[in-house]
């Protein structure tokens, strides 16, 4: 079976799955169920001068029938005093040794405050600390959470805060409510940083009740911008994960939207080497790990993979600038008319809604009325794929141009030798 | 009807429970489940299914977004009776058979249930997208209040014609409200649907007989109010009957009902419709049972599966008499009708009668399930030969196996020599088909008849006499709910599209 253990920037963990940072990390009781579900770390609900919540804290958005397509709250960090979460991780670092406790801090933007904290969270037992830059609501105001990690200089002086005294590995925490994450992940890593974990919560409302015109989730009447999370963040955190991992040298771990074992190999290979769930569990539970770690095992085991490290980063060098794409690359969507059901979705969808390449039913001998790709006018788009309701129905087959790899690259460098002209801004690399 | 042995009365709630809903009302959780599977088809063919062209997919969609009288508004108006349809639509041939879904293996959306859904939700709520268009100054009359006129008379109100429904039972809507299994709909059901077309201006006379003969009028305008037990007359070939002072009344037990149903119908002659309408529709349907033609069928405890219907649909279940032993001949939908209202009505043996095969059974698949669940006792290749009976009263039927040379429903049937058997049952119920209503529509001048059913042009419904038009059963033989809509919305189109160029030929 493959070796899930995880070694991140030396916390180790019998498999990289963590709860995040959040309610399911909230306390001693919490945890320990974890780890008995399977769970092989967990980053402690943020530590930090206690908070007063609201009534309501958390908002969902549904897709049709499907509950928490997305996620949102305005909570805040933990609303317990400091001591009783340190002797909590006490008592669950003596009961589970081999599980990974990482203490999520957040303290005013003293460095003596940090100091202290810092200090505390080691003596009780910690394998490391993540630093909390990136709770988008409520702290952001009092000029902590998104309010240091949105800034560069700010992540930079607070981590050398935290390295000048920390014994354990430093995780700095990264917010996506920013121009370019990466920017960040860089400050981190001058400060020292051992790695960073992302995504935080994106900002978010999630709606307007339209009988009484109160935000949601409405706390008597009124509402506040809140971070949202769950499956709908995927392919947002994907992206800023991987835009990391081709820019810091220390290792990611993934949060973003995960909720199973394939969610997370999407992460591993784009450069996380441990991730962290919290919205699926607050969804689901603990229970839910037993299958991605079953899953995460027959995955690679499938692939010859013997341990999660070496799919860490694989896709990566696939990730590219849009200016090294082959442009002479050519796909065309094919329809099977033996799986055709005759929805006509995809003739309408290009033709209103793409590139006018699909003939209306043409007549056919056995009267299925099924929709025909004009081939020659076809762009390879996907879309008459991504909306057919038939799995297999569609597919995108490659064809053969016979033409060399060509890049907006290679145009723009052929242009300027032409005409002297740059029509690319050198952005690109040239 | 005095019957030899009555089956014994069920516990009251045992009735409700036996006759209640078959498929109940969604909730909005069911509907929102059931109308997030809708693909949402580009030029769907479950619209194309429809005899109503109802626009599937945006009426689902529209439940989906919680945009629920949009929803009813799509439906109605392309169906004014479309909630109707929604319980009572063979859907499993029409839209649902249609649905792309089946050709993924998975079960088809919920189309009829989502109708249902969506109309009622609207519609309880007092939502009537149906608007009366500006009065054009033209008249049109329309004979019976089934669903072919209602349909007619709501499509030509919204286009600005005065209309007005001449019906000679108690209660308007027809068939929609006396002949539906009542598991599937009640009476107030479809009566709910009647007050939509009545809320357009449409006026309803009930309990007036359009005749042949001059007469005068003396129509009363009925005002639907929903809760009324409707009554019927037992009579549907009321067109014969003299207006008689015990009227509808002496042949079932009434209940109190909205509908005045004691006085007797007063009439209005053809003529007298002719000369103050400017067209005239005809959806007078179909007429009684056809007779077995067999001796003993005048003996008590045979009657005819619509009026056994009626009953079910316009009394107190307890207050219906059914044999211990019923024998039911005919295995068509009515038939299956008729076998599940008496086992739900207490019947201990029900024996359906047909002289045909399995494979030959006119019934619509799910329908002879129903049957079957029911406990019906189906006796195939049988042949009645003679009612038998005791001081007036039905005792049995004698029948006779039979045997077929070729196949499918066109085989000819034989007496198997030597076969005769004596069936002992209580009541006799005739379900092969109804009559049409030959001597009415025979007084209409000009109109022209094949086989009984009225000819029509196929797209403007418009009869041999250009004044009139005709569609539902009468036209088509016995078909659908949905197709009598179809039929009467088409004839209102036609009777437009002719008015329409008689008035430019007069300007």
């Amino acid at each position: 079976m493959p070796d899930l253990a995880v070694n991140f920037a030396g916390i180790t963990s019998p498999n990289p799955f963590w709860l995040a940072s959040g309610p399911p990390s909230n306390t001693a009781g919490q945890v320990m169920r974890a780890f008995d579900a399977g769970w092989g770390g967990a980053v402690w609900k943020t530590i930090g001068e206690p908070v007063i919540n609201t009534t309501s804290r958390y908002g969902g958005i549904d897709y049709g029938p499907q509950k928490l397509m997305g996620f949102n709250n305005i909570e805040l960090i933990s609303d317990r005093p400091i001591e009783d979460n340190l002797c909590e991780i006490a008592e669950v670092k003596k009961r589970y040794p081999r599980h990974a406790v990482i203490a999520s801090l957040m303290v005013e933007s003293r460095r003596e405050a940090w100091h202290e904290m810092v200090k505390r969270a080691e003596d009780a037992g910690s394998d490391g600390l993540e630093l909390n830059f990136g709770c988008p609501h409520g702290m952001s105001e009092r000029g902590m959470g998104a309010a240091v990690g949105q800034v560069p200089e700010y992540t930079t002086m607070i981590t050398e805060w935290v390295k000048e005294v920390a014994r354990t590995p430093v995780i700095v925490k990264l917010t996506p409510n920013i121009t370019d994450v990466t920017r960040i992940a860089v400050a981190a890593e001058q400060g020292g940083a051992d790695g960073i974990s992302l995504i935080n919560t994106i900002n978010s409302l999630m709606g307007v009740d339209l009988d009484t015109l109160a935000p949601r989730p409405t706390v008597a009447g009124k509402s506040s911008h809140g971070g949202y999370c769950g499956p709908a963040v995927k392919p947002i955190a994907l992206n800023m994960v991987a835009a990391c991992a081709r820019r810091v040298k220390i290792p990611i771990s993934g949060i973003g939207g995960i909720a199973t074992w394939s969610d997370a190999a999407e992460f591993v290979a784009l450069g996380a080497s441990s991730l962290q769930v919290c919205t699926a569990v607050m969804h689901y539970g603990f229970r839910m790990v037993e299958d991605m770690i079953e899953g995460m095992e027959s995955y690679l085991a499938s692939k010859g993979l013997a341990r999660l490290d070496d799919l860490v980063g694989r896709a990566v060098p696939n990730v590219a600038d849009w200016g090294d794409l082959d442009l002479n690359y050519k796909i065309v969507a094919e329809i099977n008319p033996d799986l055709c059901i005759g929805c006509h979705l995809c003739y309408v969808a290009c033709e209103d809604g793409a590139h006018q390449c699909i003939e209306e039913y043409p007549a056919s001998a056995s009267g299925k009325r099924i929709p025909r790709i004009i081939k020659d006018e076809c762009v390879g788009c996907n879309l008459c794929a991504l909306v057919c309701p038939v799995h297999g129905c569609i597919t995108m087959e490659e064809i053969d141009t016979g033409k060399p790899v060509f890049t907006w690259k290679d145009r723009a460098r052929e242009q300027r030798q032409q005409t002297g002209i740059a029509y690319t801004p050198s952005l690109w690399g040239e | 009807m005095k019957l030899e042995q009555i089956a014994p009365k069920l516990p009251l709630e045992k009735y409700e429970e036996n006759f209640a809903d078959l498929n109940p009302l969604l909730t909005p959780q069911q509907a929102l489940i059931a109308a997030s599977r809708c693909l949402y088809c580009f030029d769907a063919p479950c619209i194309v299914a429809c005899p109503t062209r109802i626009d599937v997919p945006s009426f689902i969609r529209k439940i989906s977004t919680g945009n629920l009288t949009g929803s009813a508004r799509v439906i109605l108006s392309a169906n004014v009776l479309g909630e109707s349809c929604g319980r009572v639509c063979p859907t499993e041939v029409l839209c649902e058979g249609a649905c792309v879904l089946n050709g993924t293996g998975e079960r088809p959306v919920e189309i009829g249930r989502l109708q249902r859904y969506a109309v009622d939700y609207a519609v309880s709520r007092g939502f009537n997208p149906l608007r009366a268009g500006t009065p054009n100054g033209q008249r049109v009359a329309c004979i019976g209040s089934g669903p072919a006129s209602l349909a007619c008379a709501a499509e030509l109100a919204g286009r600005g014609y005065a209309v007005e429904i001449f019906d000679r039972n108690a209660a308007p809507g027809g068939l929609n409200t006396y002949g539906i299994a009542a598991y599937k709909s009640r009476a107030e059901d479809s009566l709910r649907e009647v007050r939509l077309v009545e809320n357009v201006g449409v006026r309803i006379h009930q309990g007036v007989e359009v005749t042949g003969d001059p007469r005068i009028v003396e129509g009363r305008e009925s005002k639907v109010e929903g809760t009324a037990s409707a009554m019927v007359d037992g009579s549907r070939s009321a067109i014969q009957r003299e207006p008689s002072t015990e009227g509808a009344a002496s042949t079932f037990d009434l209940q109190p009902s909205t509908f005045n149903l004691q006085q007797a119908p007063s009439r209005i002659a053809l003529s007298e419709l002719e000369s103050q309408y400017d067209a005239i529709f005809i959806g007078v349907g179909l007429g009684e049972t056809w007779d077995l033609q067999l001796p003993g069928e005048g003996l008590r405890g045979v009657c005819g599966a619509m009026e056994f219907i009626e009953r079910t649909k316009s009394r107190p279940f307890a207050g219906i008499d059914v044999g211990r032993r019923v024998a039911v001949i005919g295995a068509g939908n009515t038939a299956v009708d008729v076998v599940t209202a008496a086992r739900r009505l207490g019947a201990e043996a029900v024996y359906m009668i047909y002289r045909r095969g399995e494979d030959s059974m006119p019934a619509f698949a799910y329908e002879y399930e129903l049957a079957k669940q029911d406990g019906v006792i189906f006796l195939w290749n049988t042949q009645p030969l003679a009612i038998l009976g005791h001081e007036g009263a039905v005792t049995g039927l004698q029948c006779a196996r039979t045997r077929l040379e070729g196949r499918g429903r066109f085989a000819r049937v034989d007496i198997e020599p030597g076969s005769n058997f004596v069936l002992e049952v209580d009541m006799i119920v005739k379900a092969l088909g109804q009559q049409p209503m030959t001597e009415f529509l025979r007084s209409i001048p000009g109109i022209e008849l094949r086989s009984g059913r009225v000819v029509v042009d196929s797209a403007t419904h418009q009869t041999a006499n250009p004044k009139y038009f005709a569609g539902g059963d009468c036209v088509n033989g016995g078909r659908e709910v949905v197709d009598a809509v179809a039929e009467g919305m088409a004839a209102a189109r036609g009777i437009d599209a002719w008015l329409g160029h008689e008035l430019t030929v007069d300007s």
